[in-house]
């Protein structure tokens, strides 16, 4: 399956929660905030969340900025 | 210092009238540094994509001290949605529903929409932000931004990262005049005579970014920017004198020797 994930195509084998997928991508969910499919999704749901074919992910974090 | 009161904004008291960027440095450390060296107790920072293919690079809060208020901005949007998107993505991440709203207009000025950031900060505030908006010079545009709920007004004293000074000192004075909301002068600064103008002016607070990143010694140049922040303000409660054409000897005329 592929998703949308920062704009880029993105290859999953299954679906699978916002939880895993950071840990997949070694983000800290601490330090980040994600949209799935436009909607921001609280951190408290990140591990009931699935991703599915087709979904877009976004996730950000602060950086240097004035 | 003695006489004066805190910078407070929405409530929240802040010890330092200067507020300080976190981009363009060389490094982290040397940011951390000139953080310290600044006094501020605000920083702002960009919100952006995670890079997924390198995980490599370190994390910029682990660089800025927990004692600071980190104020999410919208640096770089270029629409309302764009900005307000960027800003439910900052409280997300964040630990505040604060947020430095920026709706820039023009690339090459980075000059702010001004109608689009009248939008966007009328839909923040009513979803709970506390908004400090990025804004023109223009006395109506603060007026429309404090009758929207913004919390601050930010006019700009130059363009971003022009270093240019204080370049509107009479817009910013009836801007003061007027405000009904702290006055936070955000950009043009390029060196410490400007932020003690700024101070001097009558604005509550000063914001700056390159001015101190882009100094050859920014951690130096931090600390120039806290004692102008400091200079400025306290010559602004002071009263200084009126300006006149001519001189007024400061030494008695009597007296004098062999007249």
């Amino acid at each position: 399956m592929r998703i949308t994930l920062n704009g880029e195509l993105y290859e999953l084998d299954e679906p699978l929660s916002v939880a895993d997928l950071l840990v997949k991508l070694s983000i800290d969910p601490r330090r980040v905030a994600v949209e799935h499919n436009l909607e921001i999704l609280r951190r408290p749901l990140f591990a009931e969340t699935l991703v599915h074919d087709g979904d877009r992910i976004e996730i950000v974090n602060f950086v240097g900025g004035g | 210092m003695p006489g004066d009161t805190s910078l407070v904004i929405a409530g929240r008291a802040f010890t330092s009238r200067l507020i300080i960027g976190s981009g363009k440095y060389s490094s982290h450390a040397v940011m951390a540094q000139a953080h310290s060296a600044s006094g501020a107790d605000m920083v702002t920072v960009a919100v952006r994509r995670v890079n997924i293919s390198d995980r490599s690079s370190e994390s910029l809060l682990d660089y800025i001290d927990p004692g600071i208020f980190i104020l999410p901005n919208t640096a770089g949007c270029y629409t309302a949605d764009e900005a307000i998107r960027t800003a439910r993505l900052g409280r997300e991440a964040g630990l505040s529903n604060w947020v430095k709203l920026e709706v820039i207009g023009d690339e090459q000025t980075l000059f702010p929409d001004n109608e689009a950031l009248i939008d966007a900060t009328r839909v923040l505030v009513k979803e709970g932000f506390v908004v400090l908006p990025y804004t023109n010079d223009d006395l109506i545009a603060c007026r429309k931004l404090e009758d929207a709920g913004a919390a601050a007004v930010m006019p700009l004293g130059a363009p971003i990262g022009s270093g240019l000074g204080i370049q509107n000192v009479n817009n910013l004075r009836i801007i003061r005049e007027f405000a009904r909301v702290p006055l936070i002068i955000d950009a043009g600064v390029g060196t410490a005579s400007d932020a003690a103008l700024a101070m001097e002016i009558g604005a509550d607070g000063v914001l700056m970014n390159t001015a101190i990143a882009g100094a050859q010694d920014p951690i130096a140049m931090a600390e120039a920017m806290k004692h102008a922040v400091i200079a400025g303000r306290l010559a602004y409660l002071s009263g200084r004198i009126p300006r006149k054409s001519y001189a007024t000897a400061s030494s008695p005329i009597e007296g004098m020797v062999g007249r």
